[in-house]
């Protein structure tokens, strides 16, 4: 049995506009297994986001605890979530979210240039993130002179170049093409296969939570369905994906 | 350093071209006025504070405050003369020159007139400022009418060339030479004998002794001596602290300096802090992004604050190149104004010196820190979750 690595607690996530009090996460509890690859899915507004954001340690919830291996994020200062993300997470965004002055390899060094490694260790760890992700000739391409694709796979080579056990998705494939999103969705499977990190990802599309060896599914800020994959490769399957999303 | 480095914010200053360039301007045209002022300021000064010898007494009538007001009798120069202390040229003469000043209103070349100091000095004047030098014609012959002018009030005033006759009511004076004193207070001067001056405004006696005094020792020995003589009733000035007692007109103009351009400076301020707004808010989803990366607030404030500054220091360096030109070619001619002791004009030229652009560096490095702190403290604090939404 897997230790997990992911304990959510009990979570409330409430949210004040003007007088009014939006509940997004009702008291929520989950695990997580080291090297899981999970998929979040669920309507607009279940709250799936929200409890990605919480994960990740660029939000906190009102109420309950999260862990995240021996750290407790929820408790953590403005600081010291800083210094935790940096070391213990990799973002990838649905708009890849690079940064567009710089190059694709100057936009894997950035989250290398929070560490303490030399200028020659965080080349070679850029370099050997941007081969992962097959891109090695784009080393000096802006993200404007790269499709899609290309800028989504140079996000995830940012995601990984620190090495950090967790990668969270929100909807890595929802701003490309489906052959484009299909090489997104190859490649974080390798990253869990071959390189045993826990991925969660927040999804709309059944094709891409087919992918995932487990599926949550949130409905109004409460876990509505948890699935785990049985089968040879350990797969949800498309058609299971596009029921459970359809709520059947 | 963990920090953000510094060829992103370099290079979003190059991306945002339109808005780095009129920022630069904005903040180019408040430092070039502002220099421009100062320097007007400046150029004052000097004209003062370069005037007058640390070795050389201004003997004047006790409590007054400059020559104009002073009256000295004939019978007291030899008095004077005969204190110890007093240098000899080398003919064994003592270097010494009674004085007498008065102010006259003439015609300008522009129009108007204005007033100008005349000077009437005994053989030992001009060596007694060996600043002064002679740069057309000849000196005066002592006992005629002769005069010679300071090359920046001949280009200013009618009848001023060489060859040419200077008129005040019934007073005829011919100029047969021109000179210049280094922007010291005599460029502001038109210079004739002092006899021949008695005799012509009818004066019992001088405004002023200048002597030269052989050192520091013998400076303060002489001032004593006149201060201690009773008859005389008169007091011994070193010459640079009368000058810089003088100073005070400039200090109006430098507080304009200082006010136009603070004034000037907060509105650029202003324009510096919209284009780093806007740069901040076209960047929100990057700000966040960055910020979920690991980049802690202080480094995202100090990235934001450093590019304000580097925008605000281009503007500071062409501003600098802007009021080195405009004081070179526009504003290289001299100009004038009264001098509140004497009420006579004072003739100066703008001076822009290497301290006065390092203020302007340093000013436009201010502005462009209050300018980027504000917008580079809302990049810094706004929420990650609701900033990685934005879109664009």
């Amino acid at each position: 049995m897997a230790e997990p690595l992911i304990r959510i607690e009990n979570v409330v996530k409430q949210y004040t506009r003007d007088t009014q009090v939006l509940t997004v996460l009702d008291g929520l509890s989950l695990e997580v297994d080291k090297g899981e690859f999970v998929a979040l899915m669920g309507p607009s507004g279940s709250g799936k986001t929200t409890l990605l954001n919480l994960i990740a340690g660029i939000d906190r919830p009102t109420s309950g605890r999260i862990l995240v291996g021996a750290d407790e994020v929820s408790s953590m200062s403005e600081g010291a979530l800083a210094k935790w993300r940096s070391e213990n997470v990799g973002f990838i965004f649905q708009l890849y979210n690079l940064v567009p002055v710089l190059t694709a390899f100057e936009n894997v060094e950035l989250p290398l240039l929070l560490t303490r490694l030399s200028k020659a260790e965080r080349k070679k760890q850029a370099e050997t993130a941007l081969a992962v992700v097959a891109l090695s000739d784009r080393l000096d391409h802006y993200p404007r002179q790269l499709s899609g694709g290309q800028e989504q796979r140079v996000a995830i080579a940012r995601a990984i170049a620190t090495d950090p056990a967790l990668l969270v998705a929100d909807e890595p494939t929802g701003d490309l093409d489906s052959k484009s999103g299909e090489e997104i969705l190859v490649l974080l499977e390798r990253l869990h296969s071959e390189f045993g990190k826990t991925i969660v990802m927040v999804t709309h599309d059944p094709k891409a939570a087919a992918r995932a060896h487990r599926l949550v599914h949130l409905d109004k800020g409460v876990l509505k369905e948890d699935v785990r994959a049985k089968g040879e490769k350990g797969e949800i399957g498309v058609a299971a994906a596009a029921a459970i999303a359809a709520g059947k | 350093m963990l920090g953000i480095p510094l060829k992103y914010n370099v290079r979003n200053l190059f991306v945002r071209k339109v808005t780095t360039t009129l920022t630069v301007l904005g903040i180019a045209l408040v430092v070039a006025v502002f220099l421009c002022v100062m320097a007007l300021g400046e150029g004052l000064t000097r004209v003062f504070t370069a005037s007058g010898s640390e070795k050389n007494v201004l003997v004047l009538r006790q409590n007054s405050q400059s020559e104009l007001q002073s009256g000295l009798g004939r019978d007291q120069i030899p008095l004077i003369r005969a204190l110890p202390g007093i240098e000899k040229d080398a003919d064994g003469k003592p270097l010494v020159s009674a004085e007498l000043v008065v102010v006259l209103n003439l015609d300008k070349r522009d129009g108007g007139s204005s007033n100008v100091t005349i000077r009437g000095v005994e053989e030992k004047g001009m060596a007694l400022r060996p600043q002064m030098k002679l740069t057309e014609g000849r000196p005066f012959v002592p006992g005629t009418s002769e005069v010679i002018v300071a090359e920046s009030v001949a280009k200013r005033f009618k009848g001023a060339e060489v060859g040419q006759e200077i008129r005040f009511g019934a007073y005829r004076w011919k100029v047969v030479g021109h000179f210049d004193a280094g922007g010291t207070a005599p460029d502001s001067e038109i210079w004739t004998d002092s006899e021949g001056m008695l005799n012509t405004f009818q004066r019992g006696g001088f405004s002023s002794v200048l002597a030269r005094t052989t050192d520091r020792a013998a400076r303060d020995q002489f001032i004593a001596g006149v201060a201690g003589d009773a008859r005389l009733a008169l007091e011994g000035k070193v010459e640079r602290t009368y000058y810089d007692d003088q100073t005070s007109t400039a200090a109006p103009i430098k507080f304009l300096g200082f006010f136009v351009g603070i004034v000037m400076a907060i509105g650029a301020c202003f324009g510096a802090m919209n284009t780093m707004y806007a740069a901040v808010s076209s960047r929100t989803r990057e700000i966040a992004t960055l910020r979920a990366l690991g980049f802690s607030r202080l480094s995202i404030l100090f990235s934001f604050v450093l590019e304000s500054i580097a925008l605000a220091f281009i503007g500071g360096v062409v501003g600098c190149a802007l009021a080195f030109l405009l004081v070179k070619v526009a504003l290289s001619g001299v100009t004038g104004t009264t001098n509140f002791a004497t009420f006579a004009e004072v003739v100066f030229a703008f001076r822009l010196t290497p301290q006065l652009l390092l203020t302007g560096i340093v000013f436009s490095l201010v502005m462009g820190f209050f300018g980027g702190l504000f917008p580079a403290g809302r990049a810094a604090f706004t929420k990650i979750t609701a900033a990685l939404r934005q879109v664009g």
